[in-house]
């Protein structure tokens, strides 16, 4: 009796270690997760937690040292230049090595790989865009040059030698809690992360959506809707700048509009899509408009707001140069920042440089395409998908010459084309090398050695801004960008010949660059890069706002000090509601509203333009401009073919702004001709009930309205930072929006001693058992910055350093 | 104080075997420490029980408290949708004295009752 009590205890411990040690029975491993020395606990870092280390890497040539700052900032350095590229590995991984192989196996199509079946749509997307193939053009390029060879080596050497300490118990959190364990680290993934930024911030297209509303309006039509360029436009590079002739043929073929365009509308769901308003703000002040007369650099990159946070914040110090600023944990090197002799900064160029190609198949079998007259032969990439808890899922991408046969029959049930193929040409799987970009600007002394740097930045474009310690300012809408005729890869193209290839990028030397301009500022804000009469066709899709606002504040300004471009630079002025209020005024007819429909109005017309946190008046106008854009467009569109493309609120505003008559006004569902006043009273009208409910849910104020939040990457409440006190928003230079915005806020005054200040909504630590975790971001969202400590080696005893690392051979 | 030399056994042995092996070398410590030391079949268990809940309870509380509990803020919210990290800790103490007790139980039941008298506590 008692050994069958014996027997049947042992069975129930087993049990239980088994119910406590897998998924089976609980949602979670819960033992396996609470064992004090096994689990969670383990990732719950002392408050006063000493991060000082001394360690041997045989990998090393030289000693290397770490000082941390009481902001967890780490100070590297190093007597071998990649010496601190191995460090910079090194620390990237002790503190983001999950988001940083997170990024990477989103990027490669590997995310079902840790999250399961959810993520089979987001793999095939990626894989059939290219994503890997983009990397591996890359890394060959990079791995061209020895002294980014070098670099990367010794970047993954030092990610390495992290994962290589890795037990059970010293995982990263999320490891634990999702129940996996790190890859090895490799030059490939450094590479597939840059093309996850290429995805993010050079990827955006609407050639589908413009594609089915150009065969669905009537060309006039049509192009009422998508004018060409907004009048409001201030450009990157000034009005009256002046052009050579271009050197790449842009006259459109003559037959273009009957082969370019079928004029057949192609349904089919485009789901996911990098966010329209990953933009920036960017700018450069000259010492003839500062009070120190020296000039002041500011940058503030918008992207998705998570944690942990894209950037990691680092000083490196070598023999060949000192940098400060934020690196991306993934890449060597410093990406924003500045060195001892200059400051850079960037925002998305935001050039379409991916466009579709319909592909003529033989047969079913896509081994054989119709190019030229003749049956070119396709390659196959079989993709293989592994999914977490499920069988593989396989794929057979073909690809042409214009790139991977993105879309077609095969894709999935969301995303077939039926009976069209199409093809995807982009910039990005292009070989090229951008971090060369990053290695040089580290150690760029003055314009020619910026622009020698930026030149190698191909995929993502961006514009650059560079400020010196000599007074110089620059502005240089870099990338490498097809050179195309007007409208060219706006729509669907046809891909039986080469008529409709790009026909070449634009020479380095046709970019459009400023130097030292007579206005004393170069700024961008991913307005159009130039006016109309730059040679080459720049796409339509571009915010005009925050450049608008950028340079009006900026003409107006002297004297400058950094404490004015903070103010600036977190400034809630919302020029779009500045100029969209008095057509509100001139069209709206109060007396057809009572005393308590008219309060919201009232509220509206004493608010002071500002999307400051308690603003109810940023929360009116939101709303009734949402219901009139809905208001004015929704009967044109009422039968539209799906995906299409809607106008931009800018091209809404100027139309209320300038045509009294706006064709869009008129309502075609009825027999009356409705005017901008019964479009008025019509937003109005629908914005009431939704005002109410917004009110009686106490959410009036802009900032509770809006709920700005930066989310975990898993999207855990529990590890995010929810309803953050900040006002801004879309079209307003402090871009914060719910789940988006300012990345990072830098502000750089060239003085003879660099007075620089930063800060980023994260934290330095990627453990969200960490107090470092978080820990910047009540200070960025109170508009509060820290000062940036380019530290130098007579200092190795500041108060500031709470650790210090050292590292040797 | 063939309790209290058990209690500490388990959890000394539980400790070192914990700091190489997964957590649930737990169960077999107390297993065996049950065996070795003869105690009646419910003191067994209430030895092993004890010697894992303050093991695991007290480190969990000790780490916690050093971290001003900002993770067991965090995960409690996370697996107990609320925001309670000394409860996180007790279910910590309990998944870490069951899995100990039982076997500790088990073990003891091994032995031939060689004590029909009150056992030492």
């Amino acid at each position: 009796m008692r050994i069958f009590l014996s027997l049947l205890t042992m069975l129930v411990t087993a049990a239980l270690c088994f119910i406590f040690d897998t998924k089976q029975v609980l949602p979670a491993p819960l033992g396996k997760l609470l064992s004090p020395q096994h689990g969670v606990w383990q990732n719950a870092e002392p408050v006063h937690q000493d991060f000082s280390a001394d360690i041997s890497f045989p990998q090393l040539k030289n000693k290397v040292d770490v000082y941390f700052d009481e902001r967890l900032v780490p100070h590297i350095f190093a007597e071998e230049e990649n010496d601190a590229y191995f460090v910079q590995g090194y620390l990237h991984a002790k503190f983001r090595l999950w988001q940083m192989e997170l990024q990477c196996f989103a990027a490669a199509g590997r995310a079902s790989e840790i999250i399961g079946e959810k993520a089979i749509d987001h793999d095939k997307e990626f894989r059939r865009l290219g994503m890997v193939y983009a990397a591996e053009n890359t890394l060959a390029e990079m791995e061209k040059n020895p002294a980014i060879k070098a670099e990367c080596d010794a970047y993954t050497a030092g990610v390495n030698a992290y994962i290589e300490t890795l037990t059970q118990s010293s995982l990263p959190l999320e490891y634990k809690l999702i129940g996996y364990f790190p890859e090895k680290w490799s030059n490939l993934k450094s590479a597939l992360f840059l093309k996850y930024m290429s995805y993010d911030l050079a990827a955006h297209e609407n050639d589908f959506e413009m594609t089915n509303a150009r065969s669905y309006f009537k060309p006039d039509v049509f192009h009422k809707l998508f004018p060409a360029q907004p009048d409001s436009l201030d450009p990157i590079i000034p009005r009256g700048t002046h052009y050579a002739t271009p050197s790449v043929d842009v006259h459109a073929p003559v037959n273009m509009d009957s082969i370019n365009f079928s004029g057949e509308a192609v349904a089919m769901n485009q789901l996911s899509k990098p966010d329209r308003e990953n933009g920036s703000n960017n700018w450069a002040v000259a010492g003839s408009k500062t009070k120190s007369g020296k000039p002041i650099l500011c940058n503030d990159p918008h992207l998705g707001l998570n944690l942990p946070s894209l950037w990691y914040e680092m000083q490196i110090h070598t023999p060949q140069f000192n940098a400060y600023g934020v690196t991306f944990p993934g890449a060597p090197s410093i990406v924003i920042g500045y060195n001892d002799s200059c400051a850079w900064g960037v925002t998305n160029g935001g050039r379409d440089v991916r466009d579709y190609y319909e592909i003529q198949f033989r047969d079913d079998s896509h081994k054989e395409y119709f190019f030229n007259n003749n049956w070119e032969k396709t390659n196959f990439r079989i993709e293989k998908i592994k999914v977490a808890g499920k069988p593989d899922v396989m794929d057979t991408v073909a690809y042409t010459i214009f790139g991977p046969v993105m879309y077609d029959r095969n894709f999935g049930v969301k995303r077939n084309t039926t009976n069209k193929s199409f093809a995807v040409r982009w910039k990005a799987h292009d070989p090229s090398n951008e971090l060369l970009t990053f290695n040089l600007l580290n150690r760029a002394k003055n314009y020619e050695d910026y622009l020698t740097a930026v030149m190698n930045m191909q995929t993502p474009g961006q514009n650059f801004a560079f400020a010196s310690k000599s007074g110089d300012i620059a502005m240089r809408t870099q990338g490498f960008f097809p050179a195309k005729w007007k409208e060219q890869g706006d729509y669907l193209m046809n891909g039986t010949d080469s008529t409709f290839l790009w026909r070449g990028i634009i020479p380095q030397t046709e970019v459009p660059t400023q130097f030292n301009p007579e206005r004393g500022f170069i700024s961008s804000a991913n307005q159009h890069p130039a006016d109309s009469t730059y040679p080459y066709y720049l796409g339509r899709d571009y915010p005009t706002m925050r450049g608008f606002i950028i340079n009006r504040m900026l003409t107006g300004m002297n004297n400058i000090s950094p404490e004015n471009m903070m103010q600036m630079q977190t400034s809630n002025y919302n020029v779009f509601a500045e100029l969209a209020k008095p057509a509100f005024v001139k069209y709206f007819e109060r007396q057809k509203f009572n005393s308590k429909e008219i309060q919201y109005w009232d509220i509206l017309l004493q608010w002071n333009l500002s999307n400051d946190i308690d603003a109810r008046g940023a929360t009116i106008i939101d709303v009734i401009w949402k219901n009139l854009f809905e208001s004015v467009y929704e009967d044109e569109y009422a039968k539209a073919p799906k995906p299409v493309a809607y106008p931009l609120q800018t091209t809404l505003l100027e139309a209320m702004l300038r045509d009294s008559s706006y064709i869009f006004t008129d309502d075609i569902s009825t027999t009356a001709v409705e005017t901008w006043n019964d479009m008025m009273v019509a937003a109005y009208k629908k914005s009431l009930p939704v005002l109410d409910s917004i009110t009686r849910a106490g959410k009036l104020e802009w900032g509770k309205y809006k709920d700005t939040r930066v989310n975990h990457l898993t999207k855990l409440d529990a590890f995010s930072r929810l309803h953050l006190p900040i006002g801004g928003g879309s079209n307003i230079i402090n871009a914060t929006r719910d789940t988006h915005g300012p990345s990072w806020r830098m502000i750089v005054h060239l003085n003879n001693e660099t007075e620089a200040y930063g800060v980023y909504p994260g934290g330095q630590s990627g453990n969200p058992g960490s107090r470092f975790y978080d820990q910047f971001i009540d200070q960025w969202a109170a508009g509060k910055y820290y000062k940036l400590w380019m530290m130098n080696t007579t200092e190795i005893s500041s108060q500031h350093i709470i650790a210090k690392m050292q590292l040797h051979p | 104080m063939k309790f209290i030399i058990s209690l500490i056994l388990i959890a000394l042995i539980s400790f070192a075997l914990c700091t190489v092996f997964p957590w649930w070398s737990i169960a077999p410590a107390a297993f065996l420490v049950s065996v070795l030391i003869p105690q009646k079949a419910s003191v067994a268990f209430l030895s092993g029980f004890l010697a894992l809940f303050i093991l695991w309870g007290g480190y969990a509380f000790y780490i916690s408290n050093i971290n001003d509990h900002i993770l067991a803020h965090k995960i409690s919210v996370l697996i107990l949708k609320n925001d309670q990290p000394f409860v996180l800790i007790a279910i910590t103490a309990l998944i870490g004295g069951l899995v100990a007790g039982l076997p500790a139980f088990a073990g003891s039941l091994l032995r031939k009752p060689s004590f029909p008298n009150n056992p030492s506590i």
